[in-house]
């Protein structure tokens, strides 16, 4: 018996910590790279585009688990985009209510997360194969797997592109700024910087074990 | 074949079933958040037009808002457009009057606030109310300070015919010799020259019309 209760906590703990290193939405499965490309420019953009996609990716997966016995799989992918268009627009609104600073610098891209190809997946992957249990934690572990790839690239885009980290300044006026980092090839430059280091390092372990 | 068809049939309606269902459910989440958000949406955005008023109209401390109805200014009332804000300082004098504009600029459209000083013909502030610019590059029309300093004492003043002396125009960065030139940002050139041609274009139309009826603009409450 506690063996049993032992052997499925083991469980859900592998679904909540699989979206963060084995299975990192960015750095493995490389999902949803136009939000990583286009709003890793600075911390602050990176850090608010990753909770709302977290945000939207726990509410859908939620819905979507409760839901599943009774979406047939002919309308299925019709259904979960429904979903998740809802929560994009529910969370549009309400970052509105939050800050009209925030929602200037995000407006543009919030309406994106509908297409991001992550939520979809989990949605099909997971959450509609899934109890809701599981699909919460699934919805968890990959949400904070992004946010945690996205704020990676950008920090360091900012702190190269700008010279500053969450708007403060860290270098004397004579930086010259890399302003390269911030356009478009620079997401592109950082991402393959970071998936680089993450495959060394789980090359490096791999050899180990 | 009778069995079939009764089968696909079945299957319509539980798909039907399951697409309305859904569809209902989000359509009410929608109006809840829609509903739930709105009355803080349109506070924080009042706010915000009412903190860019005494931004850009530098010794504000009490804003009036007038409607131009083609021929006169008059106080606003509810629903009235276009709009201009009057700011009053302490003694109760016209500090200036705050104008909006908008145009296409690299992303999507720009939304400004200026204020512009009847008594010194000059524009004394600018603020970006809305704008889809590309973070980091496109939006340093907000932020970036030399830029900014281009709005502190343009020159927007009147030749006797009524018409704006100088346009204002956008020039290179660097470039700018006049009060009537807007200096550009390297980096953002396309941003920056938009902000000069929205201001050229509504200050041509704004400008002469708030100088000759700057009497209008009174203080309501006396």
């Amino acid at each position: 018996m506690s063996s049993g209760t032992n052997h499925t906590e083991a469980k859900s703990t592998d679904e909540f910590i699989k979206g963060l290193w084995k299975e990192n939405p960015v750095f493995v499965q490389v999902l949803g790279m136009c939000p990583v490309l286009a709003v890793s420019n600075t911390a602050e953009n990176a850090l608010a585009m990753g909770l709302a996609t977290a945000f939207v990716l726990l509410m859908s997966n939620t819905l979507v688990s409760l839901l599943r016995n009774f979406i047939p799989k002919e309308v299925r992918i019709a259904s979960f985009i429904l979903i998740i268009a809802t929560f994009v627009t529910i969370t549009d609104y309400a970052i509105q209510a939050i800050s009209v600073d925030l929602h200037k610098s995000l407006g543009a891209f919030i309406s994106l997360i509908v297409v991001n190809c992550l939520i979809l997946s989990r949605a099909e992957a997971f959450a509609s194969k899934n109890t809701l249990g599981k699909s919460i934690l699934d919805a968890l572990g990959m949400g904070l797997g992004f946010l945690f790839a996205l704020f990676c690239l950008g920090a360091v885009r900012e702190i190269l592109g700008n010279g500053t980290f969450f708007g403060l300044a860290l270098f004397p006026d004579t930086f010259q700024e890399w302003i390269v980092m911030i356009l478009p090839a620079g997401g592109f430059f950082t991402l393959a910087l970071w998936l680089l280091i993450f495959n060394l390092i789980k090359q490096r372990k791999e050899a180990t074990a | 074949m009778i069995q079939e068809a009764v089968k696909s049939s079945s299957n319509s309606f539980i798909m039907l079933r399951a697409m309305v269902g859904i569809g209902v459910l989000c359509g009410f989440l929608i109006v809840v958040a829609y509903e739930g958000t709105l009355p803080r949406v349109q506070r924080l955005k009042a706010e915000a037009l009412e903190a860019a008023i005494f931004n850009v109209i530098p010794g504000t401390t009490q804003t009036k808002t007038f409607n131009w109805d083609g021929e006169s200014f008059t106080p606003a009332k509810a629903g009235d457009s276009p709009l201009v804000y009057a700011g009053f300082s302490d003694s109760g004098e016209l500090a200036g009057v705050a104008i909006e504009a908008s145009g296409q600029g690299y992303a999507d459209i720009i939304r400004i606030l200026y204020g512009y000083d009847p008594e010194r013909q000059q524009i004394i502030g600018f603020y970006v109310l809305e704008s889809k610019e590309t973070p980091g590059l496109g939006d340093k029309i907000e932020k970036d300070q030399h830029f900014l300093d281009n709005f502190t004492a343009m020159d927007v003043s009147l030749t006797d015919a009524g018409e704006i002396a100088n346009a204002i125009i956008p020039v290179k960065s660097g470039a700018k010799q006049h009060a009537w030139e807007v200096d550009g940002i390297t980096g953002a050139t396309i941003s920056s020259r938009a902000i000069g041609n929205i201001l050229a274009e509504s200050t041509a139309e704004w400008i002469p019309r708030i100088f000759n009826h700057k009497s209008a603009f009174k203080q309501g409450n006396q």
